[in-house]
């Protein structure tokens, strides 16, 4: 592709690549090769416009990149199956659908199994071209279908699953999941009594449990870094076996941030180390996305009407120190403050 | 071929033919050996193009099959017992996608109290879940029957379980007549789905459907199995033209006509009632025999019809449905309005007590003389029922049941 005057200003500016989702570089500005799919004008558009999901929702955005990434890396050949949830009820309302690629939902707790089944029927017809996708919430994810998931990985069925994250069950009415964050407020884990909101439990941190089912590829991602999302997703894309993809969407609704917020809360919750961004290969964590700018997990609760408790009507210093502990212990597992501030991957 | 053979290996050599695409696999009791016997054919090359998936739960195990129906791949697994009502969601699921599965059912009974044999508790709890459901009086039909039903499931867009009793079949080694792969071909269209996950065609499948069109749906699933009313007796007229051999069709009539008192079952016990009767003939009227081997869709009019002279009819269930009675007899009672007869329900067998000819005739000879209750438990130990019954009078906290009909049968024997 021959160089345009845009091109060269960019190679005179030398723009960073980490710029891009933090001061929202537009892809004019970057070299034709690091332009996001988005970007392009033939992206597949696998999840088109006119669905129902509500104002800010980082579980549309994160499946449309996600999507057009995979689609493009595998030549439009996908198959996407969806577990029951908002992005299964918001994109095929009878009978009307938003997917542009082959599309099956069946179960809330049985996606991953279905994708193999499809990921079969493909190996026996002779066509693996056609790649499977999985999708699906994190109630869908890290609880009802986490059987079916650790199957799929355990033998390592040639298929990606994405968890769009948006931690708790969003669909049904914001009730507590096994990825919602203590303290947080759900319709069952009210902002009431002697400790508001959810308990402090073990944590269950599905993407470390995939990394320690050794499948080739394990990656976590967020709507605030749009562009690291979608390489993750060609990573992914380019080898076969069980992969998976943990992608932080915010949800306006269930956390009562502002719908134009959701990539700045996105960002906070990575700059503040409780979402932390990596990736791993085989058992072994390969990379991670550096922290440039560290911030209080207090500046990421205060955006969302979830942990309002832990600041009205008197700060809950106790929990609030317990919630940085374990921002803290991502920091520090990731060594996500080391000096180089360019990512890792 | 005529081999002398297992039940299990039968269907899954039965299943070989059929040349299935996808066959997900999950261990229970007692359909076990069948999809063993599946995986060593896959991995020596005896069944070519077709992935065997061994799954972690009986809900994968649909599930897997789901997604592969779905794509397009003629599909296969069995399950029994506990398996199926761990799948139960995805049985409901397969159903009403119209995806053309096709699920040996090793029947057994449910626990609590656990039991490993044989009854028909597990196929009476998905008796409306959407399936056509066949039941195999022998092991040659069993086998049969699994090769009629990937052309009537592919047929109809339907998944079909193929019902055949734990034990008594599944592990009961007969000589029997295996077609050979020419003739299977020449009798199984290759698989054209209705709808298929495809990149070059996209279709959307398993959308979210409201009040307004959702009962529409299920009146097509309905009228979906009316029409299985109709295929299933050309499916078995070709059958027997291709193989030579009567298999399947609605039910199996034996000295029906004429006869004042028929008895209705499922299954194996077609056998053992059939010998019951013609003993019974040698001191009183001939009583018929009917065998369901299809159960769902229930054949009503022809049922009705194949019992307009009937006057007594005794259903010999393998199932109970606590509280209401047998499943089988409410079916009947509905096909049979307006005849002028009466239905009574024999429950049976439960959790693999063997129905004994001695026992069916004694029966029979109450039921001959009007004796027989509405609701009769064959063999029941009524001695330690009541024992049981009487320690509950006694007190709220007396234990676990079953553990104390198991002291009491200790203490008392078989009285």
């Amino acid at each position: 592709m021959p160089q345009t005057k845009l091109d060269e200003l960019s190679d005179q500016q030398k723009v960073k690549f980490y710029q891009k989702g933090t001061f929202t570089v537009g892809n004019r500005l970057v070299d034709p090769d690091k332009r996001d799919v988005q970007a392009s004008q033939d992206r597949s558009n696998a999840i088109t416009s006119g669905h129902r999901a509500c104002q800010g929702c980082g579980e549309a955005l994160g499946a449309r990149f996600a999507l057009d990434a995979a689609m493009r890396a595998a030549d439009s050949k996908v198959i996407a199956v969806n577990a029951t949830g908002c992005l299964e009820v918001f994109s095929t309302p009878y009978p009307e659908t938003s997917w542009q690629l082959p599309w099956m939902h069946s179960l809330f707790g049985n996606a991953p199994a279905v994708a193999t089944g499809v990921q079969a029927a493909m190996r026996a017809k002779g066509r693996e071209d056609v790649r499977a996708i999985a999708q699906g919430g994190d109630g869908g994810t890290t609880d009802i279908g986490f059987g079916c998931l650790s199957g799929m990985f355990e033998r390592n069925d040639d298929v990606l699953y994405i968890c769009y994250d948006n931690e708790a069950y969003m669909n049904t009415g914001v009730q507590r999941s096994s990825a919602t964050p203590p303290t947080a407020r759900t319709a069952t884990t009210p902002a009431v009594g002697d400790a508001p909101g959810n308990v402090f439990g073990t944590g269950k941190n599905v993407p470390l449990i995939a990394l320690a089912h050794n499948i080739p590829y394990v990656a976590t991602a967020s709507v605030s870094n749009l562009h690291d999302l979608e390489a993750k997703v060609q990573k992914a894309m380019s080898l076969r076996g069980a992969r998976y993809l943990h992608i932080f969407v915010p949800c306006p609704l269930g956390w009562g941030s502002a719908a134009e917020d959701t990539i700045k809360v996105a960002r906070l919750a990575s700059e503040c180390g409780l979402f932390p961004l990596w990736e791993g290969e085989l058992g072994v964590v390969t990379g991670s996305d550096p922290i440039r700018k560290k911030v209080p997990v207090e500046d990421y609760l205060k955006t969302q009407k979830r942990f309002a408790h832990l600041f009205k009507p008197e700060r809950d210093e106790e929990r609030l120190a317990a919630l940085q502990r374990m921002a803290d212990h991502n920091i520090e597992r990731f060594d996500l403050l080391r000096e180089d501030k360019e990512p890792a991957i | 071929m005529l081999k002398q053979i297992e039940g299990s290996r039968a269907v899954a050599e039965a299943v070989a033919l059929c040349r299935p695409e996808v066959i997900c696999a999950y261990p229970i009791t007692p359909q076990t050996h069948i999809v063993e016997a599946c995986g060593e054919f896959v991995k020596t090359g005896q069944l070519q193009n077709c992935e065997y998936v061994n799954v972690e739960s009986e809900f994968a195990a649909l599930s897997v099959a789901i997604g592969a129906s779905a794509a397009g791949a003629r599909t296969y697994t069995a399950t029994a017992s506990q398996g199926l009502l761990f799948m139960a969601e995805a049985v409901y699921n397969a159903s009403g996608l119209g995806l053309p599965i096709v699920m040996t059912l090793g029947n057994r009974a449910i626990g609590a109290p656990i039991n490993i044999w044989n009854d028909h508790s597990d196929a009476m709890s998905m008796r409306d879940a959407g399936w056509i459901m066949l039941f195999a009086e022998t092991n040659q039909e069993a086998l049969d029957l699994h090769i009629q039903a990937f052309r009537l499931a592919e047929q109809l867009s339907c998944p079909i379980m193929v019902c055949m009793d734990g034990f008594i079949l599944t592990h009961a080694y007969e000589r029997l007549e295996i077609p050979d792969q020419a003739a299977v071909d020449a009798f199984l269209p290759p698989f054209v789905p209705r709808q298929a996950l495809d990149p070059a065609d996209p279709y959307s499948i398993g959308a979210m459907v409201g009040p307004e069109a959702f009962t529409e749906v299920r009146y097509l699933a309905h009228d979906k199995q009316l029409q299985a009313l109709e295929v299933i007796p050309e499916i078995h007229q070709s059958f027997k033209e291709q193989f030579g051999r009567e298999s399947g069709g609605l039910f199996h009539t034996y000295q029906v006509e004429g006869a004042a008192t028929v008895v209705v079952t499922m299954g194996s016990l077609a056998g053992t009632l059939k010998d019951a009767v013609d003993e019974l003939a040698q001191e009183g009227p001939q009583v018929g025999v009917i065998s369901l081997s299809c159960y769902r869709p229930f054949p009503r009019t022809e049922l009705r019809h194949a019992l307009e002279h009937a006057r007594r009819v005794i259903v010999v269930e393998k199932a109970v449905a606590p509280g209401a009675g047998g499943v089988v007899s409410m079916d009947l009672r509905m096909a049979l309005q307006g005849v002028d007869c009466y239905v009574k329900t024999v429950i049976a067998g439960l959790g693999g007590r063997p129905v004994t000819s001695p026992s069916l005739q004694s029966m029979l000879r109450r039921a001959l003389k009007g004796e027989l209750a509405d609701l009769h438990f064959l063999d029941l130990n009524r001695g330690m029922v009541d024992r049981e019954l009487a320690r509950q009078r006694r007190g709220i906290a007396t234990g676990p049941v079953a553990e104390n009909l198991l002291k009491d049968a200790a203490t008392h024997g078989a009285d």
